[in-house]
């Protein structure tokens, strides 16, 4: 009879606890062609990372609040051997933006550490002198948004100015070449 | 109206059902990543305490030489580092991270010992996956996980807990942490052990 009641129980309790799952379960990956998922990130503490992302104040920000009209997205970790060996290419691609007359101020580059706190992003970012923001996600909240892709994972946003966004690229694994890779975006994003 | 074990309950499954399964997420291991789920947390129950003298051992390392902890006495500090096992998803996503961190481990004066219950051929393919790493990987497999029984976190399947001690030059354990096997420890709780040694 105890048995029973207890298998009930337990049956009663995942009923009760599946209305409330939808905030730990993964969600399926964005793919090309649709819009980014909406995520909160933390304005840096740092000025020159809200002055290249355009951002003012303390406190929370969304993706569409950067001033850009591509934003890169670099799912990682710093655990992940994959990214480290991938992390001075992506170097590349932010120093080739950076040197091209008019194409600083229209692609930002992000990184987002999956699992990661926010002093091992740190570690990652002294280790490979990364330039441009990254971003803890110790808790895999954005990860779990995002269809827990394996790392690294490039999403390239197109911008609209109603603030909506496109995803006109998302791949898994390396970009290969920092020079060919912006030449696609700027061809699929017509920045080009 | 909800009684305690009732909430327990539901809290308990909640927590459960929300524990994914996103370690080992690299690309480097993609297919390769042997998933058993979620695992009870600690498994074993370690006599082991902080000011204890910490029980010597030799291992064969993936580098061909064997490794005794003595050998650092009056050297070096040491990190010991067990995990369960190889080609599983949050071991696989520990071990990397530790590969970029040298120079922590160089300012406390310390040295990293990686060591799980596999033998030696499947240590090295895997962390042959992870890049050149900087620390010995050790080999706990024969006799099988003697020294993981040694330090009292053999767990009842045969592999280690996800382990951290810190050892002091003295040989004297000064930090354990016998962690939840489905997390990884956040580093710098190991830094800041490693910030104690010097004080």
């Amino acid at each position: 009879m105890t048995i029973i009641k207890m298998f009930f129980s337990i049956i009663a309790a995942i009923f009760m606890v599946l209305p409330a799952m939808h905030v730990c379960t993964a969600e399926n990956m964005p793919e090309k062609g649709s819009s980014f998922p909406s995520i909160t990130l933390l304005i840096p503490e740092k000025d020159a990372e809200r002055a290249y992302l355009g951002l003012t104040g303390k406190g929370t920000f969304t993706i569409p609040q950067i001033k850009a009209e591509l934003v890169i997205v670099e799912i990682y970790s710093m655990y992940c051997p994959y990214c480290q060996k991938e992390a001075p290419i992506v170097n590349d691609l932010y120093q080739a933006i950076d040197r091209k007359p008019g194409l600083k101020e229209k692609i930002k580059i992000i990184g987002i550490g999956a699992g990661n706190t926010t002093f091992e992003l740190d570690i990652f970012r002294n280790q490979y002198n990364v330039q441009f923001p990254l971003f803890a996600d110790e808790s895999f909240a954005v990860h779990k948004k995002v269809g827990e892709v394996r790392t690294p994972h490039f999403f390239v946003l197109k911008m609209n100015t109603d603030g909506s966004n496109k995803i006109i690229y998302s791949q898994t694994g390396s970009i290969q070449d920092s020079a060919r890779f912006l030449d696609f975006i700027l061809q699929e994003s017509g920045l080009k | 109206m909800l009684n305690k074990g009732r909430i327990s309950l539901y809290i308990g499954i909640f927590v459960l059902l929300c524990v994914t399964h996103v370690f080992g997420a690299s690309e480097q291991f993609k297919g390769k990543i042997y998933n058993e789920g979620v695992l009870k947390p600690i498994d074993s129950e370690t006599n082991l305490k902080i000011g204890m003298i910490a029980p010597d051992f030799t291992l064969p390392s993936i580098s061909g030489e064997k490794i005794s902890l003595s050998q650092y006495l009056g050297k070096k500090n040491v990190v010991i580092s067990f995990v369960p096992a190889a080609w599983t998803p949050v071991c696989s996503d520990q071990w990397p991270g530790y590969n970029i961190t040298k120079s922590f481990f160089e300012k406390y004066d310390a040295i990293l010992l990686g060591i799980t219950v596999d033998n030696i051929p499947t240590l090295f393919a895997w962390t042959q996956e992870m890049g050149n790493l900087w620390f010995p990987v050790l080999s706990d497999f024969y006799p099988h996980g003697a020294v993981a029984k040694k330090y009292g976190i053999l767990r009842s399947k045969g592999v280690s807990e996800r382990a951290l001690f810190v050892i002091d030059k003295k040989g004297i354990i000064r930090y354990v942490d016998v962690h939840d096997i489905n997390k990884r420890p956040p580093f710098e709780a190991l830094v800041r052990e490693l910030e104690k040694l010097e004080q």
